[in-house]
């Protein structure tokens, strides 16, 4: 087997100093192959935002570090690189997608320098024929009308159409790997749908790898190959999307799963939530950090932390009380 | 999806006396320009809305941003000028009533807002916030019986006890959509608005919630009308559905009716666009997306709001509106069913 794309190991990014410190991302490893879509999911403070911005060295710095593992991309270590060297990477072989398009695109640039500028500046095109690729980029996210519109600004488009330009912006350079970060929370249902179909259409066009961070466990189903699950800041499961949806393994998995409304159950049938809160980070539990709301805890969960062991070959869970090799 | 949905759960009784007759609503927000500030147009964020509720049920109104779903809820509050149209509460009109006269009412209807974090006074505690209704409504006398009656509303919605003299800062997300229904409860009222009460929790949190509705409405047989964008929690908790795009209703249905033989192409659409969390079945569903967005308002298409994003669309959907009409078991405003 090849090498993968991207990989993750034993990942801390920690935020602050001293008692007060918290650890976003705690001793995190994955991998990413070329060209697959790895789904990371999460609720709010499970850590998966800050894992993407750590593997661009975009976390806030200070309160935030990385303050151990490696990132290693195409065979170079990210977190070995200082800021110029990053620069060249970020955009141009890694690209972004952030939840709010508004906030992410400058207000006060037409979407044509916008798009064209990273042209511009890895390839080194000079900006006429940039901004004549920029106009093919928005034909691609099948904007109407891409020529005239490359002089808009930003706040002349709809919601949607800002994530368009978000991808255009994306795809620009032909990244290998693409980290969307919840791309589709701030639209609504029907353009949600019409944006992570193009997403899924353009990475299998382009091959790029697709890093797609959710809370959102329907649109893994509809678009993830792999996934990795996230609790109070480490990965609890990863398996590929048809075992982890088959047989979840870890308790916070199952009880994510049966909390859910779906369409496709009969509506008569109570929902069965998780009890209690999700984790304080700066006050994490002893042992595993589920273990509060666990219904199957034993006493070794309030003493060991589980990390990743091996249930078969593909599918890995930290929980003392499920089956593994 | 045909056999999934034959199940119906027993519920508290829905009655057959109508609570609440919202006749051909309209309501439009002036757009003032020109040189002397004149009214240049209007965005008709509820255009001729109508539905009747019964008593003890849940109508859920779904839709995407701007179909006007919480302008309708906010208007039965009447915290918003209604342009045009009735609403008619427990037999009386009250479209015309002023602040004073909606005074009693509103102690019959409360609301549950969207944001937990935004609708909770930093400075007052749980035993403030939950009781203030009740003082303002002159219930529960003295200080020590309404702090009784707070404890009691506490334990309804499932927070303990000795929460009652704490802030709002030192509850979760879920705590405090809790400490608002309580709130919301306290008056004992007889119809709740719930604004998209669980879009801002977390999954794992916000089926605590779902859950705690539904125990509410069969426990206290109160009517409610839950405004949410995500049909799946929708179906949880109401009766009844009716689905808004661009401020009218195009199809309300008993739930299961609509689940399970949706007819007007927005509904299918919208359906369709909700991803299943279960890979295989994903796999095997059409996926079928339909073209562009919601259009502005203040400029809605002619004929068929619908019709530029309707894969059916017909040349009578350009010029007519179509009429909601009675249609198999629900009723539906589409020209292919006429």
């Amino acid at each position: 087997m090849s090498k993968p794309l991207l990989q993750v190991r034993n990942l801390t990014t920690k935020f602050g100093n001293g008692p007060g410190a918290v650890t976003a991302v705690n001793n995190v490893s994955f991998d990413v192959d070329a060209g697959e879509t790895l789904a990371i999911v999460g609720e709010s403070g499970s850590g998966k935002s800050v894992t993407a911005l750590s593997i661009l060295q975009l976390v806030p710095d200070p309160p935030g570090r990385i303050t151990g593992g490696e990132i290693v991309f195409d065979g170079i270590d990210l977190t070995k690189l200082n800021e110029d060297e990053m620069r060249a990477i970020r955009g141009n072989r890694i690209a972004m997608i952030f939840q709010e398009p508004m906030t992410s695109l400058n207000p006060s640039l037409t979407i044509g320098l916008q798009i064209g500028e990273p042209i511009n500046l890895h390839k080194r095109l000079p900006w006429q024929k940039a901004y004549d690729k920029a106009k093919e980029l928005l034909d691609r996210v099948r904007m109407p009308d891409a020529r005239s519109r490359l002089a808009n600004h930003p706040h002349q488009f709809s919601g949607g159409m800002r994530q368009r330009i978000m991808i255009a912006m994306a795809l620009a350079c032909q990244p290998k790997l693409i980290i969307a970060d919840e791309p589709t929370t701030a639209l609504d249902v029907t353009v949600q749908a019409q944006i992570l179909e193009l997403l899924k259409e353009l990475t299998r066009e382009t091959g790029s790898a697709l890093i797609l961070i959710t809370h959102d466990l329907g649109v893994v189903a509809r678009y993830a190959d792999r996934v990795c699950v996230m609790y109070g800041g480490k990965i609890i499961e990863t398996a590929s999307a048809l075992d982890l949806y088959a047989k979840p393994l870890h308790p916070y998995t199952r009880g994510l799963m049966a909390s859910i409304p779906r369409l496709d159950q009969p509506a008569g049938l109570r929902l069965v939530p998780i009890k209690g809160q999700p984790p304080n980070l700066a006050q994490l539990p002893p042992g595993c950090s589920f273990n509060p709301r666990c219904g199957e805890v034993a006493e070794r969960c309030r003493r060991d932390v589980p990390e990743l062991m091996k249930a078969d070959d593909k599918h890995m869970h930290a929980c003392w009380m499920a089956p593994h090799v | 999806m045909s056999e999934v949905l034959t199940r119906e759960e027993p519920r508290s009784a829905v009655k057959s006396n109508v609570i609440l007759d919202v006749q051909d609503l309209k309501i439009h927000f002036p757009i003032y320009g020109g040189l002397f500030q004149r009214e240049v147009a209007a965005v008709k964020a509820v255009d001729g809305v109508s539905f009747q509720l019964y008593e003890g049920e849940t109508l859920g109104l779904v839709g995407e941003s701007g179909c006007g779903k919480s302008t309708t809820g906010l208007a039965v509050l009447r915290m918003l000028p209604v342009t045009s149209g009735k609403i008619v509460f427990e037999g009386v009109d009250i479209t015309n009533y002023d602040q004073k006269q909606m005074r009693p009412i509103r102690r019959r209807i409360q609301m549950v807002y969207q944001d937990p974090f935004g609708s909770l006074d930093p400075r007052m505690t749980v035993a403030d916030i939950v009781g203030e209704p009740l003082e303002i409504h002159k219930l529960h006398g003295n200080r020590a019986e309404r702090r009784e009656r707070v404890m009691e509303l506490l334990e309804m919605v499932g927070l303990r006890h000795d929460m009652i003299d704490r802030y709002p800062h030192q509850f979760s997300g879920g705590q405090r959509q809790r400490i608002g229904i309580a709130r919301a409860l306290a008056v004992e009222p007889r119809l709740l608005i719930c604004d998209e009460p669980v879009s801002a929790l977390d999954v794992s949190i916000q089926a605590q919630v779902v859950n705690l509705f539904q125990e509410l409405q069969d426990k206290l047989g109160i009517s409610s009308i839950f405004v949410a964008h995500d049909l799946a929690v929708v179906r949880h908790v109401s009766n009844r559905i009716a689905v808004m795009y661009l401020g009218t209703i195009v199809e309300i249905s008993s739930r299961d009716e609509l689940y399970a033989n949706p007819k007007h192409p927005y509904t299918k659409a919208l359906m369709a666009s909700i991803p299943v969390p279960n890979p295989i079945v994903e796999a095997g569903r059409a996926h079928h997306i339909i073209k562009g967005e919601v259009p502005s308002a203040q400029r809605p298409p002619p004929g068929c709001r619908f019709h530029p994003r309707c894969p059916q669309a017909m040349p009578i959907c350009k010029e007519k509106v179509p009429e909601l009409r009675p249609e198999g078991k629900g009723m539906v405003a589409c020209h292919l069913f006429s």
